[in-house]
């Protein structure tokens, strides 16, 4: 790029900034398209957030826009011609698919994903794929097996995980969003880290057809954009029954972004709750919650009330136990799950193949890395005999005591807020050999996952540089509130304009 | 506590292979987290049903209707081992002491 300011510039806008310029005549795809590729020439090598890139196919895509617009042709969708990447659990034909994984290394899918094609079908400018834990297991992305991702903020941070790679892209200005998956946080708590909005759909809301599954029951897509009307916009696309995913719910799709634009920033009528205790103990032990990070919610909360929002106390009594329930719910799925990466139809193959069996304990063996190894032990010992009701029962017996804890919460308030992550993001490295300290980074977040119920994380501030989120979590199918929610704050704070300054 | 024994118990139900270095290591990390899931042993649940999904949806069903299928040569485009429309894998049996057997491995799609 001969223009470096203005590429520069051009890579950190919004969706909804380029949708009005390229509408305008203000910009071409191919503009857009090249600032961020110049941004990965620039970054990648230290940033590390993509597995591949496909810088021809992209430029293929942004000039295929520009001549449709030429020629007199109206945007397919709000994201025509909008430059973006996909984690690399998502299946995309013709483009090479790991999920952070040795097994997968050489895998290129046969088909698309359901999300990918609704997106491609929208007209989306594919980047490349993200960088992510290995199968999405992790909350750090130092669990792929191509090395680890960068925070853009402190390259000697993590950018959070499962979906590392993902916020790290958009925070990069590598592209405009990006599409992550969230099992126990994969999205909300990587957009938390690397100051994004992070938003996880209610469980049944989007497709998970061309998702390589973790844990059936809790995974869901949803978007890394800066700022939530752009999520609305990238929810829109994505969100709706599917033919392919029994589990896609027949369930209305509002004009999220419409209703945003409507409410703008008045929560007139939006009660919100905050769990009683939530901030007490702050700044205590190792690992708990932060000190800056309570007081940059909570002053966050001060302002929702100032915008006309109710704010009530709530008990959620259960989310004691969520964080242990979770560990042997998604283990447990996971390890069935991923029985199929035997070395029989596809990915990788022992050389040792004497037999089957070996065949397979030598392919798993040396296919799998470290994490997924430990869930993988982790689930199979929870359903084994003998340790069934103790643990794999029990574990579902309190995941209903969690949702019915949300669902009388949510007859009291309509959105609840908490903080996203513990912390801002860790050091590279600090939790990798205690996977119970990395498992507790999740405290905030499961508990969504376990009650299905949707959530989005909110830039709310920043500790020694590094950004810092506010979760806010809504009722089944209701995404519009906490969107509402999200919109209305970021309407009269400016933590998600900033950009890391990358050296 | 584990001991090695279970753990090497659980890794062949996975068929996961383990180095020796490997089974000591899960077996303290895998302690470490049983124990602070240990905290569920607390919550009363005698009267709580399990919870394995969280939607009201049960039995869905499609039109039973035929429509196209992958073409061989796609869905075997990824295989680790092949022999014209099948899949080649190592042999099931002990017995037969060949290093592989062709024969289709079809048990049923990915989802």
């Amino acid at each position: 790029m001969s223009d470096v300011p203005r590429a520069g510039s051009l890579a950190f806008l919004t969706i909804h900034e380029a949708r009005e310029m390229l509408d305008n005549g203000q910009v071409s795809s191919e503009e857009l398209t090249k600032a961020a590729l110049a941004q990965i020439d620039r970054h990648e090598g230290e940033v590390h957030a993509f597995v591949s890139i496909t810088p021809e196919r992209a430029l293929e895509s942004a000039r295929d826009f520009d001549r449709r617009r030429a020629g007199g042709e109206g945007p397919r969708s709000p994201l025509d011609g909008i430059p973006m990447s996909l984690k690399d659990v998502l299946i995309t034909r013709g483009v090479t698919t790991t999920c952070g994984s040795r097994h997968l290394e050489n895998f290129v899918p046969p088909f698309d994903g359901t999300v990918p094609a609704r997106l491609m079908e929208a007209g989306a400018v594919l980047l490349g794929k993200n960088n992510c834990d290995e199968f999405a297991m992790g909350s750090s992305t130092e669990n792929s097996a191509w090395g680890v991702s960068r925070n853009p903020w402190d390259t000697a941070r993590v950018p959070g995980g499962s979906s590392g790679g993902s916020a790290a892209a958009v925070a990069a200005g590598m592209g405009l969003y990006s599409l992550g998956t969230d099992t126990g946080g994969s999205v909300r708590q990587p957009a938390s880290l690397c100051g994004l909005v992070g938003l996880k759909p209610t469980y049944g809301r989007v497709s998970r057809y061309g998702l390589v599954a973790f844990a059936s029951s809790l995974d869901q897509i949803g978007p890394f954009t800066r700022d939530a009307l752009d999520a609305a916009l990238v929810l829109e696309a994505i969100a709706g029954q599917d033919p392919y995913d029994s589990t896609s719910q027949p369930v209305g799709v509002p004009n999220y972004s419409a209703i945003l634009r409507e409410s703008g920033r008045s929560l007139q009528g939006i009660r919100v709750g905050v769990r009683r205790g939530a901030f007490d103990g702050a700044g205590g032990t190792e690992g708990g919650l932060n000190a800056e990070v309570a007081a940059a919610v909570q002053e966050a909360v001060r302002q929702l009330a100032e915008l006309g929002a109710e704010v009530r106390e709530i008990d959620l009594p259960s989310l004691d136990y969520a964080l242990a329930a979770y560990y042997i719910i998604a283990p447990a799925e996971a390890s069935s799950n991923l029985a199929r990466y035997d070395g029989m139809k596809y990915g990788y193959r022992d050389p040792d193949a004497r037999n089957s069996v070996n065949s397979m304990l030598a392919t798993r063996e040396h296919g799998f890395g470290p994490e997924v190894k430990r869930r993988i032990m982790l689930g199979t010992y929870a359903l084994s005999a003998g340790y069934y009701e103790a643990f794999y029962k029990k574990a579902q017996q309190v995941r209903t005591l969690v949702a019915q804890d949300f669902k009388r919460a949510f007859e009291e308030v309509d959105a609840i807020i908490d903080p996203t992550s513990p912390t801002v993001a860790f050091r590279i490295g600090e939790k990798l050999d205690d996977p119970l300290a990395m498992y507790l980074t999740d405290i905030y977040t499961v508990p969504a996952n376990l009650a299905g119920v949707p959530g989005v994380s909110v830039p709310c501030g920043f500790s020694d540089g590094l950004p810092i989120g506010m979760q806010v979590l809504g009722r089944h199918f209701d995404e519009a509130t906490i969107l509402r929610v999200a919109h209305a704050y970021q309407q009269v704070t400016d933590w998600h304009r900033q950009t890391p300054s990358l050296a | 506590m584990l001991t090695q024994e279970e753990v090497r118990h659980v890794a062949m139900l996975a068929r996961l292979g383990l180095s020796d270095e490997e089974v000591e290591t899960l077996r303290s990390q895998l302690g470490q987290v049983l124990e602070y899931i240990d905290i569920l042993q607390a919550v009363d649940t005698s009267a709580v049903d399990p919870t394995a999904q969280v939607l009201s949806s049960r039995n869905v069903s499609r039109p039973d209707a035929a429509r196209p299928s992958l073409p061989p040569d796609q869905a075997l485009a990824n295989a680790p081992g092949r022999e014209g429309e099948f899949f080649r894998v190592p042999a099931v049996m002990e017995e037969t002491g060949e290093a592989g057997s062709s024969g289709a491995a079809t048990e049923g799609g990915d989802e």
